[in-house]
This record gives C-alpha cells, sequence and structure tokens, in this order.
C-alpha cells in the first residue's frame, strides 16, 4: 500500500534523525553557476572534498548570454560567476559542460537529454525547477545552497518527508491544449500555495497520454503551486525514451534497472493525504493575468472581478492588476502585446520549437512584436537544425538564438522593457521577472506563436 | 555555525502583503555575487527604490518609524525561486524572525539554515498583530524559540508555534546540518554498498 513516493523515497533513507528529518541519500546532483558558489566556499573553508564527484554534473544556464557565445561574456559580474563555476569543477572533479561545449544547456533540459535522469532515483539541484525530472518517476526537487553544500559535502540532505497528494486528469484534451495548459489549469485551481508541504503525483488518462517532454513540462510547474514536488509514474513512453541515452544503463545493467523501475507505481490501495481529480475536457489554451502562476484563466476568459476574490487576498489582486495594467472583469483576447519569448527549462524542448514552428508555417512575424526564440540546449538547438525547424522559422521572421535560461528570469540582456507585455513559454510572472517593471503573461507555446504572429493575445484554436 | 537564537523581543517591521515571492525579496540580478555577504543592501530592492536608485517612500523599509528585528509578512511568504539569497539578504538586513501565517517550503528550510527563525501564527493572531504595529510601530513582539511561544506584547496574547524538534535544537546551540552529515559517513558508505 505504498505510493510511488514512498517506494523511491524510503529506498534512500540512509538514517533518520530522532524527532528530525530523514538523511536522504542523493543519487544525482545538478549544478549551476548561481546557486553553487557559496557552497564551494564553504568546502574550502571546512577544508572537505566533494564525496562523490561522479554523481554531480554542473552546466552554466542561468547567466550566458544567448548571442555570441563564442566570445567572452561582455558583463564583467555574469562572467566571474560562470568561470567561478568551471573553477570549482575543476579543483573539485566535476563534470562541466561550459559555454561551447555541445552538451550545455539548460541543466534540467540537458539531465533527461544525456540519460542522467533516470527513473527512481533523487535529484536534488539548487533550483526550484528540479521537479523536472519527476516526468521520470525520479524524486526530483530544489535544495537552496547550504543543501547544495551537504550534497556535495556528503551525497546526503537531511528533509522531512512531505505529505502526499495524488492530481488525477482524467479523459483526453482537446485539439490545441498543451501540457503547459494543463500545468497553468492546475496552478489556477490549486493557488499559488496550495500544494505547499506536498509532494505530488500526476496521474489520470490524460497525464498518461503524453510523451516525456509534455511530462516534465507538467512536473516542472510543480513548484508553483508550492509543491516539493511533482513525479509521474515511468511506463513504456518513460523507458523508450531513457533507452540509449549516452549515460542510460547498457545491456545486463539495463535489464536489471528495468526490472526495478517497473514496481515503480502507487500501489492500488495506496492512501494519499490528499487526492484531486480535474476533467481534461474542461482545460482550454490558458493565459495568466496577474503576478503570480496562479493568477490565470482560459485564454477566451474574463479576469474574475473582485468580488469573487478572497477578503484576504484582495490586496494582492489589486496590486496584480496595477502592476499588469489590465482591468477587473477584462477580457484579453485582441491585447495587444509585444514580446514573445519560447524557451526555458519548461518550454525549451524540441517538441516546443515544432509546435511552435508548425504553427507559424506560411504566416509571418508581427512586425511589432519583439520574438525571442531560445533553444533549452545545444542538442534542441542541433536538432531544430536537423529537422530544418530553423528555416521554416526564418521564412516566417523569426530568428533562433543560443541556449540558455535567458528572459525567464532575465539575468543576461535578454530583458523585457518596463511596461511592455511579454507573451512568455516560461515559467513566472512575478512582478520584474522578466526585467524590471515587465508584464509577463504566462502561456503555452501555441499561445505564443498565435501571439508572435498576431501581435495580439489570440486563440491558437483559430489556426488550427 | 549558524548564529544561535533563543529568545528574542523587538518591534517589528509590517509587510502585509500575500505571496511575497523571492523574486521580490531578492531580484535575480543581483543573484550574480560569488560569497555570502551584501545582499541585505538589496532586501526587496524594486519595492524599497524606484528605477533611479531614489528610496519609495511610501514602502515600509524606507519609513523611520518602523524598526526591528522581526519581520511580520501576508501569507505564502517566499514562494517561488529556491534562491538562498533570498534568506541571506533577510539575515543580512538584520532580521532573525520572520511572521507569517504561511511560508513556502524552500524559503523555510533556507531561512532556518541561515539561523532566521520562520514563526507559523493564525491568521487571527496576525491580523491582529499588523493592527498593533500599525496603531503602534514601536510596539512590541517576544519570540521564545525554547517554550515555542510567541507573544503580541501589545496584547498580551500569546501562540504556541511549530518547529521541528532537530531544527530547534541546530538554532539553540548553533549547529548546522553539515556538522550531522559529516558524523554519518560509515552509515552512507554502508548505504552505498548495499544499493550498487
Amino acid at each position: 500500500m505504498n505510493t510511488l513516493f514512498d517506494k523511491i523515497w524510503d529506498a534512500h533513507v540512509v538514517t533518520s534523525v530522532e524527532g528530525g528529518p530523514d538523511q536522504l541519500y542523493i543519487d544525482r546532483h545538478y549544478c549551476h553557476e548561481v546557486t553553487s558558489p557559496q557552497a564551494f566556499n564553504e568546502l574550502r573553508e571546512r577544508k572537505l572534498s566533494v564525496f562523490r564527484p561522479a554523481q554531480t554534473t554542473c552546466s552554466p544556464d542561468h547567466n550566458i548570454p544567448t548571442l555570441h557565445q563564442d566570445q567572452p561574456i561582455a558583463d564583467p559580474v555574469s562572467r566571474n560567476q560562470v568561470e567561478t563555476l568551471a573553477r570549482n569543477a575543476r579543483e573539485f572533479g566535476l563534470t562541466y559542460y561550459g559555454l561551447g561545449n555541445k552538451k550545455n544547456g539548460i541543466i534540467h533540459v540537458i539531465g533527461p537529454e544525456y540519460g542522467l535522469t533516470q527513473p527512481g532515483m533523487t535529484i536534488v539541484c539548487g533550483d526550484s525547477h528540479t521537479s523536472t525530472h519527476g516526468a521520470f518517476g525520479a524524486i526530483a526537487f530544489g535544495i537552496g545552497t547550504s543543501e547544495v553544500a551537504m550534497v556535495l559535502a556528503s551525497q546526503c540532505i537531511l528533509q522531512p518527508k512531505p505529505k502526499s497528494m495524488r492530481i488525477n486528469i482524467e479523459g483526453k484534451l482537446s485539439p490545441g491544449v498543451t501540457a503547459k495548459d494543463i500545468a497553468l489549469y492546475i496552478i489556477a485551481q490549486m493557488t499559488t500555495g496550495g500544494a505547499t508541504g506536498y509532494f505530488v503525483e500526476y496521474a489520470g488518462e490524460a497525464i498518461r497520454a503524453l510523451s516525456m517532454e509534455e511530462r516534465m513540462t507538467v512536473c516542472n510547474l510543480s513548484i508553483e503551486m508550492g509543491a516539493r514536488g511533482g513525479l509521474i509514474a515511468p511506463d513504456e513512453t518513460t523507458f523508450a525514451y531513457v533507452k540509449g541515452r549516452e549515460f542510460a544503463p547498457k545491456g545486463e545493467a539495463w535489464d536489471k534497472a528495468l526490472a526495478y523501475w517497473k514496481t515503480l507505481y502507487s500501489d492500488a490501495d495506496a492512501v494519499f493525504d490528499r487526492e484531486v481529480t480535474f476533467q481534461a475536457a474542461d482545460i482550454a489554451p490558458r493565459i495568466t493575468y496577474g503576478t503570480n502562476p496562479g493568477m490565470g484563466i482560459a485564454i477566451d476568459e474574463a479576469i474574475p472581478l473582485e468580488d469573487t476574490i478572497d477578503e484576504s487576498s484582495k490586496i494582492s489582486y489589486r496590486r496584480a492588476l496595477h502592476y499588469m495594467g489590465f482591468e477587473p472583469g477584462e477580457r484579453l483576447l485582441r491585447k495587444k502585446i509585444d514580446y514573445v519569448f519560447l524557451g526555458s527549462c519548461t518550454n525549451g524542448r524540441i517538441e516546443d520549437f515544432r509546435a511552435f514552428a508548425n504553427l507559424v508555417k506560411g504566416h509571418h512575424k508581427a512586425s511589432h512584436v519583439t520574438a525571442w526564440l531560445v533553444p533549452g540546449s545545444q542538442a534542441v538547438a542541433r536538432q531544430i537544425v536537423a529537422e530544418g525547424l530553423d528555416r521554416t522559422l526564418a521564412e516566417a521572421g523569426f530568428e533562433i538564438r543560443q541556449p540558455g535560461c535567458s528572459a525567464c528570469l532575465a539575468m543576461n540582456d535578454d530583458k523585457v522593457p518596463a511596461g511592455k507585455y511579454a507573451v512568455s513559454t516560461s515559467n513566472r510572472n512575478f512582478e520584474g521577472r522578466q526585467g524590471p517593471g515587465a508584464r509577463t503573461i504566462l502561456a503555452g507555446p501555441l499561445v505564443a506563436a498565435a501571439a508572435a504572429i498576431t501581435g495580439e493575445i489570440t486563440d491558437p484554436r483559430t489556426f488550427l | 555555525m549558524i548564529e544561535k537564537i533563543n529568545i528574542i523581543t523587538s518591534s517589528c517591521v509590517p509587510l502585509p502583503r500575500e505571496n511575497v515571492d523571492t523574486d521580490q525579496i531578492i531580484p535575480a540580478r543581483f543573484l550574480k555575487a560569488v560569497s555570502r555577504e551584501g545582499f541585505g543592501e538589496n532586501l526587496f530592492r524594486d519595492w524599497r527604490y524606484d528605477k533611479d536608485g531614489k528610496p519609495v517612500a511610501d514602502f515600509v523599509l524606507n519609513n523611520p518609524a518602523y524598526s526591528g528585528s522581526i519581520l511580520v509578512a501576508g501569507k505564502n511568504f517566499g514562494s517561488g525561486s529556491s534562491r538562498e539569497h533570498a534568506a541571506w539578504a533577510i539575515a543580512g538586513y538584520g532580521f532573525r524572525v520572520v511572521v507569517s501565517s504561511f511560508f513556502a517550503d524552500i524559503f523555510k528550510n533556507n531561512a532556518l539554515n541561515n539561523g532566521v527563525l520562520p514563526v507559523v501564527v493564525s491568521e487571527s493572531f496576525l491580523a491582529e498583530l499588523f493592527d498593533h504595529i500599525k496603531a503602534n510601530p514601536a510596539s512590541t513582539v517576544t519570540v521564545n524559540l525554547e517554550a515555542q511561544t510567541i507573544t503580541d506584547n501589545a496584547s498580551g496574547k500569546t501562540e504556541h508555534f511549530e518547529i521541528n524538534p532537530y531544527k530547534k535544537s541546530c538554532l539553540l546551540n548553533g549547529y548546522d546540518d553539515i556538522d550531522y552529515l559529516l558524523s554519518q559517513k560509515q552509515a552512507i558508505e554502508e548505504w552505498e554498498a548495499k544499493h550498487q
């Protein structure tokens, strides 16, 4: 009567602290330049080495420019942070996929690409979107820098076991509805803090039908409702994706791993602390109107009126609408937008580029729109060319930039100017997230594509 | 390795907003440092300063009436990014305690790992506390970690708060998790041997 989560968690408990957290063994640690330098400093101060260097993989992604990656990074502070990661990786003997390396990319995109992410693993990274890897039936979650130091020093962290929740999406998705829309729908229903303290398993017919990349999009956004992470039981879709990748088990090791992975599901009589069911048919293409990912609507809905908002949330609601320049009850279809961002660990994989390219094919980018199309990794960038998507996109007036986190959090030069509207396939619409004063409307790749060619919020189903 | 906490009595800085995310606590463009120092200067940067770098007069950190080592915030404080820089910014500014009716998980862990105590109170306690601070910015709160109590000294009302016993002992004694984990090397190696 164990849940999928229990099976993986319990298998990784080394000890339990009396009255306290579990000491959890970590199979895989991903590392980027922003949340790691202070952890390496701590190792040096305490004169510690990295306990299991082979289990950490480093890739700079947050700070890197998306143009001219062959040249030194112009911003000296960003350059220093990226060079610091390279130096730390060298000093402590860690794998490092730096700028120019053919495996460089957003850490949550490259882990799965190379088979580093596998079912049944515990995976951490100093980044809240580590939940992405839950798509493989792994326990994957974001940690702070002090915890990064713990993992480097001991391959373990201390964590209280979270509560369990299962979210079922029953039935089939309608045409034009993407994995991003599922996630934005769930977050709007649950609210931005509604799953805090829980680890979520996604299940149901609509989830089972998703590809691995779509599952990654859903799990990626688990943190946006406060969940510690989200995961999906591995199945034939998962095994087929992992098989043959560079760091996936081979030969006998594969057979042994596969036999174990097939035991990773929630037992029929497993009990969850909370269980929620939604109908796929209720999900339409979605957008956000406010300043957290829970403030979302179907693309053809109106922004809720103030009297539908909880008393304690009214201040935040008013503040959000003021920041976004929207009115209560306003409909956003036909609203003029200025920027489109396709990319990030949420929607920067090849299927996202295919979806975007298919929709814009035969059309042209609206002249007033600035579009940033940023592949999630070097491998995605190569695949775009291999499939000829770059030509389709170029004919429609779009350029492709170089891989990285880019405008998702605007640590590099890809900043949306104050007051401008950006339809963004990333994960957060917080105030200033895409640049000081920038106004972010979160959406899936199809909504982004439709907005890019019409220059306004447009229902992508009109192009199907 | 962390600063000990036991009993703190202080006036409070009120921030009655909900869902204060870590991008507001410390915006991403300030995450480029490679040390833990200096983040306090940019705490709530985009609420605290306008685009020309001038202090925003009506933001609470710029109001001389409010000071103290206790930050009181609306529910779901610290949501979003896992950046520990948010906890460093709060500690660096001089806060030792954050009071709210609800905290995001990763922020709570990060705060505890940096000697900042997150205290969860009931919605009604929080609402009254905001009223009392507004009525008298000099009114104080006492947090007693050993007893796990928080007292609103304006009314004398006391609430019990929850904290993991292990984390409590870490804060009372100034220990951190690395000390514990390093003492467990043998158990870790045994676990590895069993799971090869």
